[in-house]
């Protein structure tokens, strides 16, 4: 099917990227003094980036192991909010929605809700889904296995490599409606806002505060009438 | 059990929970319209911070200016309309040239 080959051929860019954050995750652990299992068990069981490395981060910084199990856990409770707007695209047997849940990540998600229709992002939830998942995790043991080779992966420009992707995956819903830029807005706005005081997770819990920008239709006609 | 396991397996349990929510409650609870049009705008509305705040912080603090010209260029390719490999490439090419230049 040609339309697979496009998510395919688009998805494989996020895949790229995110082999390499998954290698400089596992030599970043690796390299911290952790164990080799403890990278590579935490990426197949966890599976979620950001909330790796920061826990990763306060295990290595000393800061004990309940601080590190509640940052990852604050930093994923954004993924409750993720698998509410996809539940439908998952599909309905029992298979695919407990492995689909865990196939969540910010990523799949944006990719998935960018198609235009319910086929296309069935589709695209699981081939991008998959692909992150396998790729992943073999990045994280391919890093675990080289330590600290490959350098900083700033140099590649890659911290930048990530918000774009989600740039090219968001700007068309944005663009399409406008009550949803207007809170996304001034969500990221807030969110912004409170970064330097709050800890990591928090801010863009605080960007659902837009969402009471977003009026129902039976608002918005009252509004116009 | 060492205090790392316990780590990983709360952070898995945890994380698999929140992430189970959506997908067991769908099919059972109807979702009334509204809620399902709210969850849709919120997944939209946690990516456009999440990318945001990527973009532009590090820690706590500003990131550098390096990083959010190459979103910034991502920004005017996608709103070109640009294909997604152009966009995605022109964020890390730009950000990767400016710290060869010396930018941070």
């Amino acid at each position: 099917m040609s339309g697979d080959r496009s998510l395919v051929r688009d998805a494989s860019l996020v895949w790229l990227a995110s082999g390499i954050v998954g290698v400089s995750f596992g030599a970043v652990s690796v390299a911290g003094g952790l164990p080799l299992w403890v990278p590579v068990l935490m990426s197949v069981l966890v599976y979620a980036g950001s909330a790796q490395f920061s826990a990763v981060g306060v295990l290595l910084a000393g800061g004990g192991p309940v601080a590190a199990a509640a940052t990852g856990l604050l930093l994923n409770t954004r993924t409750a909010a993720f698998g509410l707007a996809v539940a439908e695209i998952l599909g309905t047997g029992r298979a695919a929605r407990f492995l689909g849940a865990h196939l969540v990540t910010d990523e799949t998600v944006a990719f998935a809700l960018a198609q235009s229709d319910p086929v296309r992002q069935r589709r695209a939830f699981w081939i991008s889904g998959l692909g992150l998942f396998a790729v992943w995790n073999i990045g994280v043991l391919a890093g675990a296995l080289a330590g600290s080779a490959l350098g900083d992966t700033a140099r590649y420009g890659l911290d930048a490599a990530f918000p774009a992707v989600l740039v090219a995956l968001v700007l068309p819903a944005l663009r399409a409606d406008a009550a949803v830029r207007r809170c996304a807005l001034v969500g990221a706005a807030l969110a912004l806002a409170v970064t330097p005081a709050v800890p990591a997770g928090v801010p863009v819990l605080v960007a659902l505060a837009g969402l009471f920008l977003h009026r129902g239709p039976a608002a918005r006609k009252e509004a116009s009438a | 059990m060492n205090a790392t396991v316990v780590v990983i397996l709360a952070l898995a349990v945890g994380t698999y929970a929140f992430r189970l929510v959506g997908p067991v409650l769908h099919g059972r609870v109807t979702v009334p319209p509204r809620v399902q049009e709210l969850a849709s705008a919120g997944a939209v509305v946690l990516l456009v911070a999440l990318l945001a705040t990527g973009a532009l912080t590090e820690g706590g603090g500003f990131a550098g200016w390096a990083r959010p010209a190459g979103v910034l260029v991502a920004v005017l390719l996608a709103w070109r309309r640009a294909p997604f490999v152009v966009v995605v490439v022109g964020a890390a090419a730009t950000t990767a040239l400016l710290r060869v230049a010396g930018v941070a």
